[in-house]
């Protein structure tokens, strides 16, 4: 595909139409500093379509009451809207059973719980979890904690220069002792899309579950935890265009159900008195307390609006987006492309000369551009390529070639202004 | 504001060749600051007799802003007393968090109002108060300072 085609505006057939996508989009109307807004942050939060926000007006206009709770008619609408989300969710990763579908208030939370639910109740002194190089720190904290408490030992499986595991050095990790895989299913840093079909098979042979942080990855890649058969897969809804405070956490039944809640409370027990409460079924075990209900809801109708679009036409959109701002920035005199893997989703971590990211970060703004500039929360990955920090561009299906463009021109200017 | 309002010479010239870089042989306190939200991170090298500051450097990796701000600094605070360089070390932080108009009050920091701008930019003010927090530290011997807790 030629650029001259992307940028005629012409849609290919059976390509998106991002034009008709952003008028979907109120904000990306709006201007930064008097310049139009190019939103290049995607990898920490996507926006929200109009049909998402009002599901949101329409849930807390009309249909709002506590849910698993009321006999009376709104409480019974909530539920039914809350638990039709579980549903969509459940069909969106391609899930067997609603009961695997945990509503969490997003990745970091459903690791937490992973980390409590099963960590702390099955791991003993000795045992190991592998992660890899290459985590965000949702995905290295918590398991450190475990470390700490229950004097188990962490093992990282390395990458090489390009940002790819090394997937000789990840089998060499299993032992007796590994009891937990918890990969990333995409790097939020480099853009990496691990071979988590082969990485699934290998823990498999050594008979260990296996946990996907798929924040970056659910957004821009379809994915079915069925046919990838792994154990946990967790995403949050706020990059998937969706509001925050809410995310999915899918586990196997037979494992969610030998796990220990997470926090106690209502909505998670069948029967209490002051000797002993009797543990609700899954997936209620694991959600007490009133739930974020009208950001639940919204979830659903945002996997509804990026289902409606194809996750399969998104990832097209968004690989032409990188290839056409990894083809542009190559040109750049002194910008170093951070994360080379063969496989990338639409994520460009770069360093410039020796210009601070934060320096980048600001002088784009001020052309309307939004990146984000720092460790990304990945410093271990930050410390892997040498740098401290890098600026990171992030493409979602609304972004345009023009707005790669803008992106170049305001590398320029961020090099004019350090000249 | 035009980023050039921000990234004036005075402080892309500092980022570039910044003053008292490097290490002082005579120091003797020293105190180490660190913004982890961007990774700044620099080590203030001071060589202090009784009240005076006799010598002062600093080293490490950071923003132009930091940078700069850093080079001011031991620039402006050599050769001045720790009460004297408390009292820039509060105006310094007053003007970048936009409670101190240089133009309207008085003040002592001469050339560092070159950094005023950066009380616009909420997200930027920490860079240019890490050097100034780090300062501080040192004179209280502390050994590492993070503008976490700060503002």
């Amino acid at each position: 595909m030629s650029n001259a085609l992307h940028k005629s505006g012409k849609t290919l057939p059976g390509g998106l139409d991002v034009d008709r996508v952003r008028a979907d989009f109120p904000i990306l109307q709006r201007s930064i500093h008097g310049k139009p807004l190019v939103y290049l942050d995607n990898a920490a939060s996507s926006q929200m379509p109009q049909p998402v926000i009002d599901r949101l007006v329409h849930y807390q206009t009309h249909e709002h009451a506590n849910v698993h709770r009321g006999v009376h008619t709104l409480s019974q609408l909530a539920t039914t809207e809350y638990e039709n989300a579980r549903h969509k969710a459940m069909n969106f990763l391609g899930a067997a059973d609603a009961r695997e579908i945990i509503f969490v208030r997003g990745t970091t939370e459903g690791i937490n719980l992973v980390m409590h639910g099963y960590g702390r109740a099955f791991l003993k002194e000795g045992d190991e979890i592998i992660l890899s190089a290459m985590e965000h720190h949702a995905n290295i904290v918590p398991w450190q904690m475990l470390r700490d408490e229950k004097k188990i030992a962490l093992r990282i499986i390395p990458m090489d220069d390009t940002g790819e595991l090394l997937l000789d050095e990840y089998e060499k990790l299993f032992n007796a002792r590994t009891k937990l895989v918890a990969i990333t299913h995409v790097s939020n840093a480099l853009g990496t899309i691990n071979p988590v079909r082969e990485m699934i098979a290998t823990a498999r042979q050594h008979g260990v579950p296996i946990l996907l942080d798929g924040a970056q990855a659910a957004p821009h890649i379809p994915v079915n935890v069925q046919e990838l058969d792994c154990d946990f897969y967790v995403f949050s809804g706020h990059k998937l265009c969706g509001p925050t405070g809410v995310g999915i956490l899918y586990g196997k039944a037979a494992l969610l159900e030998k796990m220990q809640p997470y926090q106690g409370g209502g909505d998670m027990i069948l029967n209490v008195t002051f000797e002993r409460t009797t543990y609700n079924e899954i997936p209620y075990k694991f959600e007490a307390g009133t739930p974020s209900i009208a950001a639940g809801i919204g979830l659903g109708s945002a996997i509804d609006y990026i289902t409606g679009i194809g996750l399969e036409r998104i990832a097209a959109h968004e690989h032409a987006l990188l290839s056409y701002a990894t083809d542009a920035v190559r040109d750049i005199k002194g910008l170093r492309i951070i994360g080379t893997a063969r496989h990338k989703a639409a994520v460009l971590s770069f360093t410039l000369d020796d210009i601070h990211p934060h320096d980048i970060g600001t002088i784009l703004d001020h052309q309307g551009i939004a990146v984000r500039a720092g460790h990304h929360c990945a410093q271990p990955v930050m410390q892997r390529f040498g740098v401290a920090a890098t600026a990171r561009a992030s493409f979602a299906f609304y972004n345009t070639f023009e707005e790669v463009d803008a992106l170049v021109e305001g590398i320029h200017t961020v090099q004019k202004v350090f000249a | 504001m035009d980023p050039r309002e921000l990234y004036q010479e005075m402080i892309l010239e500092h980022n570039k060749k910044p003053r008292n870089f490097g290490v002082i042989a005579q120091a003797n306190r020293h105190a180490e600051g660190h913004n982890p939200v961007c990774g700044d991170h620099i080590t203030l090298h001071l060589h202090l007799e009784g009240e005076q500051i006799q010598g002062i450097s600093f080293e490490g990796h950071s923003c132009a802003i930091c940078k700069a701000s850093a080079s001011m600094m031991t620039g402006q605070v050599k050769g001045k007393t720790v009460a004297e360089a408390e009292t820039l070390i509060q105006e310094f932080r007053d003007m970048v968090t936009g409670k101190l108009d240089t133009k309207t009050q008085p003040h002592h920091l001469g050339r560092l109002t070159v950094l005023a701008g950066v009380s616009e930019l909420p997200s930027r003010v920490k860079c240019a108060v890490l050097p100034w927090h780090t300062l501080h530290s040192a004179f209280a011997a502390q050994e590492t300072a993070s503008t976490e807790k700060e503002f």
